[in-house]
């Protein structure tokens, strides 16, 4: 029973407060979508604290790809391995609460600001570090399987499905799962 | 669309359909939400949707979080904002722990390790497509084709390879991107 509330890390206080602190400095980072943070998630929980390996992070963000709902759920899955229950409390809440009062906050003011130059400049500034940001999340995310060539021929594959025709991706997690529970990747 | 708009009768009318929404969202809520808020529900209009939609990009956070938080506001003050999060997150998240419960316990089986690898696999490249996806978009933007390139692939470097903190790289890379793109403005 502890180990779904808390884990089995023995995480202190002073663990669940930085774990807490770390997420809503992402959120307030996360300008290209929650999963852009997901390296600075690797590099402070399996790098830094050593709480996850590389496996263990990679299957994360992959559970949440196989299951219904908006992608952040990711966020929970890894709280989740990290510390059961608190560890959810921890990662999601900090996740989701600085960037929800800040959307609060705009849909008080109003959208005003939307057309405005500095707006403008922010987001054209953003996107190619977004588009960096994913290039890094991918690389990361392979982590655990990057001398293995079968792998690189399944990420061949999903990138062809995915550019080059409108198949659910819920199939291709499907044909992920099957060829490595045969031992093909 | 002749139909007038309708606001939705309670938040927990809000709570129901975006539970529903989450439930049949799979790999991304978005674009079905348009479908539900816009076409089914008739909620909200599709102009009025898409000027919510590009906020919240500009904004940091789920962009379906910030969208659906600013729609419940809109509606029902901060029980729809609660009402509209909570029926995107609840149902999905209880789901999702209840698969990584499972994964954690049979771990160690080395088909079940296996099929985690592999997913973990498609995973990482589907977030590769969108990165793919979103390439194109970079050749209107304001920055120029050759600066974003190079920003992108500063960034890449920093993050991938040198594991640098994302915090310094925003801030080193994301500040003078920022003024580029905005003196770029001025100019045209």
């Amino acid at each position: 029973m502890n180990a779904w509330l808390f884990g089995t890390l023995g995480l202190t206080p002073a663990d669940w407060l930085t774990l807490f602190g770390h997420f809503m400095v992402l959120s307030l980072l996360a300008v290209g979508g929650a999963i852009t943070t997901a390296p600075d998630m690797h590099r402070y929980i399996v790098g830094q604290r050593g709480w996850l390996d590389d496996a263990q992070f990679t299957a994360s963000v992959a559970l949440a790809q196989a299951a219904p709902g908006p992608n952040v759920l990711f966020v929970a899955v890894i709280g989740f391995n990290v510390g059961g229950l608190m560890g959810v409390l921890a990662t999601l809440l900090g996740t989701l609460l600085p960037s929800t009062v800040l959307a609060l906050i705009v849909a008080r003011l109003g959208q005003a600001m939307r057309q405005h130059r500095g707006a403008i400049a922010f987001t054209a500034g953003l996107a190619p570090l977004t588009m960096g940001l994913l290039l890094s999340t991918g690389w990361i995310l392979l982590d655990p399987v990057r001398n293995r060539p079968a792998a690189w021929l399944l990420v061949a594959l999903t990138l062809w499905v995915m550019l080059r025709t409108k198949a659910n991706p819920l199939w291709l997690i499907a044909v992920g799962a099957v060829a490595g529970a045969a031992g093909w990747v | 669309m002749s139909e007038a708009l309708a606001s939705p009768a309670s938040p927990m009318a809000l709570f129901w359909a975006c539970n529903w929404l989450a439930l049949q969202g799979f790999g991304g809520v978005l674009p079905l939400a348009q479908r539900v808020l816009v076409e089914r529900h008739r909620w909200v209009s599709r102009e009025r949707f898409l000027e919510l939609l590009s906020l919240s990009q500009v904004l940091p956070g789920p962009n379906i979080v910030n969208l659906l938080i600013m729609l419940g506001y809109q509606w029902f003050g901060w029980r729809g904002a609660l009402a509209s999060v909570s029926g995107i997150l609840l149902a999905p998240l209880v789901l999702v722990l209840g698969l990584a419960v499972l994964a954690a316990h049979w771990r160690d089986q080395p088909m079940v390790a296996g099929g985690l690898r592999g997913m973990g696999v498609v995973a990482a490249a589907l977030v590769l497509s969108t990165a793919a996806k979103l390439a194109p978009g970079l050749r209107g933007n304001p920055l120029g084709l050759a600066a974003c390139v190079v920003f992108a692939l500063l960034t890449a470097l920093a993050i991938g390879w040198l594991r640098w903190p994302l915090v310094w790289v925003v801030l080193g890379l994301g500040l003078p991107a920022c003024a580029l793109a905005w003196w770029r403005l001025a100019k045209s």
